[in-house]
């Protein structure tokens, strides 16, 4: 099966092709296509992954095919697979998440004008992801990496009729773009200095000390920047919770388990680069603190549900992406996969509960616990296991992270200080959408428990949210650790102090959550006035974007105008200004013709004469019969000054 | 009866048409269109023959005609084609049944002339492609800017006159310099080898002095910067093309301003290779200037069809780029995306044409939520703005990867900053499309809008194939122009060392004996 892996994103390829092209009318067959696809996508993957665990080879496992697209005198561009434990690992998440949204979308999306639509593009969404992640190289990396961001724009702004949806859109495309022209730039490098895009063989020639340190470190921040685009990383993270406009399955499946991911992955895949540039993965792990903290706090204080997800999926990505930087592959890698079970989850959950009450502000929530039993459990499942609860999965990925941070302090006090902040926003979000009393009386009347399309995914991706983190107990033989590794396989110590540490910070935040919004001992409101400075930076989430557009969207609109104005006044108006002066030059000479030099000199005025009405025809519109002169000239003198050609025509023709 | 002959029959086939559209009745719309459109979809056939019977191993001219025409000067009928000029040739006989296609209904006036104007410039623009003749290549100009200045001075829009006039003089003052600079390369070879010819070949076997050198690509160079256009030369541009009819913009773009490049690679590169490596940095300039300022110009358009001109200012920039970079990839990618703008912006223009026949206006104010009443026009336009922007899987990316891939071991900072316009490109393009198809309908006269009708289909779904295949297989078109490419290299680089051992100063006569120092065939 793993040398068949290259099948596998095509599945999806093909519903999409189908669905586009022929059942594009027929809303059941689409969905069933694009489900089955992936459900046979998932199967394989689980196949490749079982037969990757029963190699016991030297070293890793790898695995690689592939064929040139186009080859130049110093280096190819390729189409290929390569297969290893990253891979394998990453098909499982892209395609489980994959699975349960698509099956999720049935009911979410039932009734939509664009049903099939909607199912084709998760479906070519998936066949972009998939293709990400099995690519060989960094130059079909891209490619990928662009695709999925295309689907992302057309997902977002899917509803494109709402202004807020296609802003939104846009704005994504655009922002992730920034990030991806270092991308870019980083890969010229690559190509010119180590003459290849293939990981392999650049994984080789850097291991080799292949490049020096300042052009290393250029190269490596510069594809860290595609990652800071794509995984939402500050400062290029104002795209993510604008994105949660799209329709909600598409921000569990996009904007919180998969693609944002792939800068994670990006970063992971591309580790040798990082490792052997220390200050390149300096900067991974600062950028990847500073997101996940600053991201933290912003989630402590909104109202929207989805946007409180995006932002706590933008504090878990600095997570991750910190890990990396800090060297910890497997916890980074780790973490990803159990945050793309609970986080989708959790979105999911959110759809749920947007579906039955058709609002997104929690403060117009409230009590749904008693009207929907299997969306209060999961999510509150999903909500422990983010928390870092004993012993559900996330407990034992981010353990893994904070063991890896425990080496610097600042980075430890961060990744607490997140822990703390985590479990805190999500129970608030918890207790203010599901426990207590209805805010909204009308609201809380309409709700009701969503379809089996829409629970069965929940419970599933709940049992995953649970046990999914089994596999990297670190007294159970090290699964994980001994699976994904970079290197050499690198086993965390269980360190139990900094277990008991993280479970109490988390417990701390559970607490307060549940003084202030359950039990109501600590009034929320009293809170934010007390520190209201803090609060409103908070809830304006910093300024960012207001920043941002003074900074950078207007005056490169102002600039935009400008140039407009000089395309028009200034070069055109020479072009305007050099024609009319002509014009008026043939004026003066006509006149000077007719009064001056007729009367003195007749030779002279006749040629001059001649001169200046042949220019005047040229300028006032007739230019026509001088062309057609030029055109007829060049034709007849052709013709007559030589027989040859005519009789060439002529036997050409075969006339001769 | 083919072989060598087929060359000269695809450039006269449309000429035979514009003959036979003559003789039909000039009331008789429908046959007059049906025979035009037979005769560019006839030429189209038969000049993929040429790509059937082209031989990618070798790197000479193929399908050479070369009879004396005006012997007592030394003008030849000399034609043929390496894989760069077979590439632009498809691209014209391809873009020329197209836009011919797209034209039925748009025109109902003087369609017999129409017509024929849209085949006489057929004939001129493969000519051009073909020519292997200064004096030839010269003829085949001119006779292209007969029929474009009518197309738009008879058919175009309100401010057709303006915009016609001001497209023939920039493009004379181009013209007329470049004939003075022919002129001087034809006596200077007589003066240094006692024959008169404008054979290319044959002059481009001469080593030239460096200061001629200069002074000659300057001249050729400036017509060709106007036509590409080059940055400041290109306010003509929008004009000819806001004014244009669909069918006339889709040549301009599409084949028109290809010329200018291709007379810089046919003539200035491997004429003048001293002289083109002094040039560099100052082209190079100009044209990361056009690609940004192209780019940003285009933000603040906001009529659809100037929008879609200035990004051609900003795509050819990136041509340019490309092509000055000397290098494989870079060269490769230049050449390729002069297909890939033919093809996109061609389509773009199609696009703009068939939304403002239903209309009667280009303004995107006057749109919004198109998305709604007319779901294929917007996929089919997405497609195509997709490709604009160059996202993988169309055309337009691997064209602009090429070059910037060429560009980067050229001059990092140019490549990043042409990189740049990738991203103001996303911003124009999206945003005048969510300014368009997104959103709600607030016009009324937008609700009642009919989708594309079957011939439409037709007209753009050769154009979708088109980005597709060139997005994902590259190969065949890279492959055709391989040879052609490295040959151009050789001869810039083989010439450069050449005339280094070529005395400065000019008046110095040298005897006969320079044949055979640079790649002459």
């Amino acid at each position: 099966m793993l040398d068949k892996a290259f099948i596998i994103p095509f599945l999806p390829l093909a519903a999409f092709i189908a669905i586009v092209f022929f059942t594009n009318r027929r809303e059941k067959l689409s969905a069933g296509l694009a489900i089955g696809a992936v459900a046979v996508a998932w199967v394989m993957s689980i196949v490749c992954l079982i037969e990757m665990l029963g190699y016991h080879g030297e070293g890793a496992f790898q695995l690689e095919q592939a064929f040139d697209i186009v080859t130049f005198q110093n280096f190819r561009l390729e189409l290929g697979v390569l297969l290893d434990p990253l891979t394998a690992l990453m098909l499982i998440v892209v395609t489980t998440v994959s699975l349960m949204v698509h099956i999720y979308s049935l009911g979410y999306m039932h009734g939509d004008i664009r049903f099939s639509r909607f199912f084709a593009y998760l479906a070519l969404f998936t066949f972009a992801m998939l293709g990400l992640v099995l690519a060989n190289n960094f130059f079909l990396i891209f490619i990928f990496w662009e695709l999925v961001g295309l689907t992302s724009y057309l997902l977002i702004g899917f509803w494109y009729e709402k202004k807020s949806a296609a802003d939104a859109g846009k704005k994504a495309f655009i922002t992730t773009k920034i990030g991806d022209l270092g991308f870019t730039v980083g890969i010229l490098m690559m190509g010119m200095f180590l003459g290849t895009f293939n990981y392999i063989e650049v994984f080789d020639k850097i291991a080799a000390g292949q490049l020096s340190g300042g052009v290393l470190t250029t190269m490596a921040i510069l594809i860290f920047c595609g990652a800071v685009g794509k995984s939402a990383q500050v400062p290029l993270h104002v795209w993510l919770p604008d994105a949660m406009e799209g329709p909600t399955p598409v921000s569990a499946l996009i904007h919180a388990a998969t693609m944002v991911a792939a800068g994670v992955f990006l970063v992971a895949r591309s580790m040798t680069i990082f490792m052997a540039s220390p200050d390149g993965a300096m900067v991974v792990a600062v950028i990847g603190m500073v997101t996940s903290i600053f991201a933290a706090s912003i989630a402590l204080v909104q109202n929207d549900i989805k946007r409180i997800l995006a932002y706590s999926t933008l504090s878990q990505l600095g997570y991750m992406i910190m890990a990396l930087g800090l060297g910890g592959y497997t916890a980074g890698m780790f973490h990803l996969m159990t945050h793309a079970f609970f986080k989708a989850l959790l979105f999911l959950g959110a759809g749920s509960v947007i579906h039955a009450v058709h609002t997104n502000d929690i403060q117009e929530m409230g009590g749904l616990s008693r009207k929907m039993k299997i969306t209060t459990v999961t999510f509150i499942i999903a909500s422990l296991s983010i928390s870092g609860i004993f012993p559900l999965s996330g407990f034992w990925s981010k353990d893994e992270i904070i063991a890896t941070a425990s080496h610097q302090p600042i980075f430890l006090i961060v990744s607490l200080l997140v822990a703390f902040m985590t479990a805190f926003y999500m129970f608030r979000l918890c207790f203010l959408t599901f426990s207590g009393t209805p805010r909204n009386q009308h609201a809380y009347d309409h709700a009701h428990e969503s379809p089996r399309s829409m629970t069965w995914p929940l419970m599933f991706l709940a049992v995953l949210s649970v046990v999914a983190g089994w596999v990297g107990i670190p007294w159970l033989s090290h699964g994980f650790s001994s699976f994904v590794y970079h290197g050499e396989p690198h086993h965390v110590k269980p360190e139990i102090i900094l277990m008991v540490a993280s479970t109490v910070v988390a417990l701390l935040g559970i607490g307060l959550a549940y003084l202030m919004y359950y039990r109501g001992a600590i009034s929320p409101q009293a809170m934010g006035a007390r520190f209201k400075p803090l609060y409103t930076l908070l809830y304006h989430k910093y300024y960012v974007d207001e920043f941002y557009d003074a900074v950078i969207i207007k005056p490169v609109f102002a600039a935009t105008r400008f140039l407009w104005k000089f395309d028009a006044k200034v070069i055109d108006g020479f072009v305007n200004l050099n024609a009319s002066s002509t014009l008026r030059l043939a004026d003066i000479k006509n006149w000077f013709d007719i009064h001056i030099v007729d009367g003195i000199v007749n030779g002279l005025g006749l040629i001059t004469g001649a001169a200046s009405s042949a220019l005047r025809l040229i300028q006032t519109g007739r230019l026509a019969h001088y062309l057609l002169a030029v055109l007829f000239g060049l034709i007849m003198m052709g013709l007559l000054s030589s027989s040859n050609l005519l009789n060439w025509i002529l036997w050409q023709i075969g006339l001769q | 009866m083919m072989g060598s002959q087929l060359l000269t029959w695809v450039i006269f086939l449309p000429l035979i048409g514009v003959g036979a559209l003559l003789l039909i009745p000039k009331d008789k719309h429908a046959l007059i269109r049906k025979a035009a459109f037979l005769f560019a979809l006839a030429t189209f056939v038969i000049s993929l023959g040429l790509l059937l019977d082209f031989d990618t191993a070798t790197s000479g001219m193929q399908f050479e005609v070369n009879i004396p025409w005006i012997s007592e000067f030394g003008v030849n009928y000399h034609q043929g084609i390496d894989g760069i000029s077979l590439l632009l040739i498809l691209l014209t006989t391809f873009l020329t049944a197209i836009a011919i296609l797209s034209a039925f209904s748009a025109v109902d006036r003087s369609v017999r002339g129409f017509f024929a104007s849209l085949l006489l410039l057929e004939t001129g623009m493969i000519g051009v492609f073909a020519s292997l003749d200064l004096f030839l290549f010269y003829v085949f100009w001119e006779v292209m800017l007969v029929p474009m200045y009518f197309l738009i001075g008879v058919w175009g829009g309100e401010r057709r006159v303006y915009a016609a006039i001001k497209f023939v003089l920039f493009t004379m003052v181009g013209s007329l310099l470049m004939l003075v600079a022919i002129l001087v390369l034809y006596f200077h070879f007589h003066d240094q080898t006692g024959r008169y010819t404008f054979d290319l070949m044959q002059i481009m076997a001469l080593p030239l002095p460096r200061t001629l050198q200069l002074w000659l690509f300057g001249a050729f160079g400036l017509a060709f910067a106007i036509k590409v256009p080059m940055w400041p030369f290109h306010t003509w541009l929008p004009d000819a093309h806001v004014e244009a009819p669909t069918a006339g913009s889709v040549i301009l773009a599409g084949v028109l301003l290809k010329m200018g490049v291709y007379g810089f690679l046919r003539f200035c590169l491997p004429l003048f290779p001293v002289a083109t490596f002094e040039f560099m940095p100052l082209i190079s300039i100009l044209a990361v200037i056009g690609v940004i300022y192209g780019a940003l110009v285009a933000m603040v358009q906001k009529d659809i069809k100037s929008l879609v001109a200035f990004s051609s200012v900003s795509h050819m920039g990136f041509v340019m780029l490309g092509m000055m970079t000397l290098n494989q990839q870079g060269l490769s990618g230049s050449i390729l995306q002069m297909v890939n703008h033919g093809v996109s912006t061609g389509a773009l223009f199609i696009l703009v044409g068939m939304i403002y026949e239903r209309r009667h206006t280009r303004l995107i104010a006057d749109f919004g939520g198109l998305a709604k009443p007319l779901p294929v026009y917007a996929a089919f336009f997405m497609i195509v703005m997709l490709s604009s922007i160059g996202v993988p899987g169309t055309n337009g990316f691997v064209g602009e990867f090429l070059i910037l891939l060429g560009s980067w071991s050229y001059n990092q900072v140019y490549a990043i900053l042409a990189a740049t316009g990738v991203i103001f490109a996303a911003c124009y393009m999206l945003w005048m499309y969510q300014r368009v198809f997104f959103g709600k309908i607030t016009n009324p006269a937008n609700e009642k809008l009919v989708d594309l009708n079957l011939r439409e289909k037709i007209v753009l779904v050769p154009l979708v194939i088109m980005i597709f295949w060139i997005g994902f297989y590259p190969k065949p078109f890279l492959k055709l122009m391989e040879p052609a490419v490295k040959t151009l290299i050789g001869q810039v680089e083989q010439g450069r060392k050449a005339s280094a051992i070529v005395p400065l100063v000019e008046s110095t006569p040298i005897p006969a004996n320079t044949t055979g120092l640079a790649g002459g065939e």
